[in-house]
């Protein structure tokens, strides 16, 4: 891992005030992602399983990915001379890159390829308090789900409705008016 | 006779200067995470380059090592 690359960074809300919040941000391998409408040489694909990943031998270290991304995924190498930008690095979700599954050039750009081992990202099966949780969306929705409700609670949490629904709390359903947001 | 070689010389030097395609790459094509590494470190019982053996073994370890609940009930 480069000099100056963060994958994944642990932002704390309210640091020091009790009750303060910590979140863990990475790259969220967003659907229509910003960094691969910006990018210059189109060194991003998306693989069939949502992955956003990017080649590094294409790669110029622009940087406009860096200010596309709401979520400050893409890092630079800050080791270079006169403090030049190197290529840029972000979570891959253990996905690997363009090299060859599982090969030396694939590890040394990119790190290891967890998926192609059948493996889920290193960060969400180490993390010791469950707080991230890796896979598809419906297994990490149903986790959410079934850890909420098992610890009481329910509708009245926030966001609930957005993530699953008032149906699926044990509410009545109700069907929001065509078009609108939940 | 001079003005038709000089003509074909011309024309010559300019295919010199025939532009090249700037299209963008379609870049290297990546192997999907079924296809596995051909390597003898992979999820213990996966079988290799098997799509639905891939995804069965996601989901469990999905749930095993991340959902408590599941594991200690």
């Amino acid at each position: 891992m480069p000099w100056g690359v963060n994958r994944r960074r642990v932002v704390t809300l309210n640091d020091g005030v009790p009750g303060e919040k910590s979140i863990s941000v990475a790259c969220m391998h967003c659907s229509d992602a910003p960094c691969m409408a910006v990018c210059p040489v189109n060194c991003f694909y998306k693989t069939d399983e949502g992955v956003v990943l990017h080649d590094k031998d294409v790669c110029i270290g622009c940087g406009y990915c860096s200010y596309a991304c709401p979520f400050g995924a893409p890092q630079f190498p800050s080791q270079g001379t006169f403090g030049v930008r190197g290529k840029m690095d972000k979570c891959t979700f253990c996905a690997g890159g363009p090299e060859a599954n599982g090969s030396q050039a694939e590890f040394e750009k990119y790190g290891r390829n967890r998926l192609a081992e059948g493996k889920l990202p290193v960060c969400a099966e180490m993390c010791s308090t469950k707080a991230l949780i890796a896979g598809d969306g419906d297994v990490v929705a149903d986790i959410f789900r079934n850890r909420v409700l098992r610890r009481g609670k329910g509708a009245e949490v926030w966001g609930w409705g957005t993530a699953y629904g008032s149906k699926q709390a044990g509410q009545p359903g109700t069907t929001p008016p065509e078009g609108s947001k939940s | 006779m001079k003005t038709v070689l000089l003509t074909v010389a011309m024309a010559a030097a300019l295919v010199a200067c025939g532009e090249q395609p700037q299209d963008l790459g379609a870049g290297k094509r990546d192997a999907t995470p079924q296809s596995g590494t051909g390597k003898a470190f992979v999820d213990a019982g996966w079988k290799q380059g098997d799509p639905a053996s891939w995804q069965a073994h996601l989901k469990a370890r999905a749930q095993r090592g991340q959902n408590d609940y599941s594991r200690m009930n």
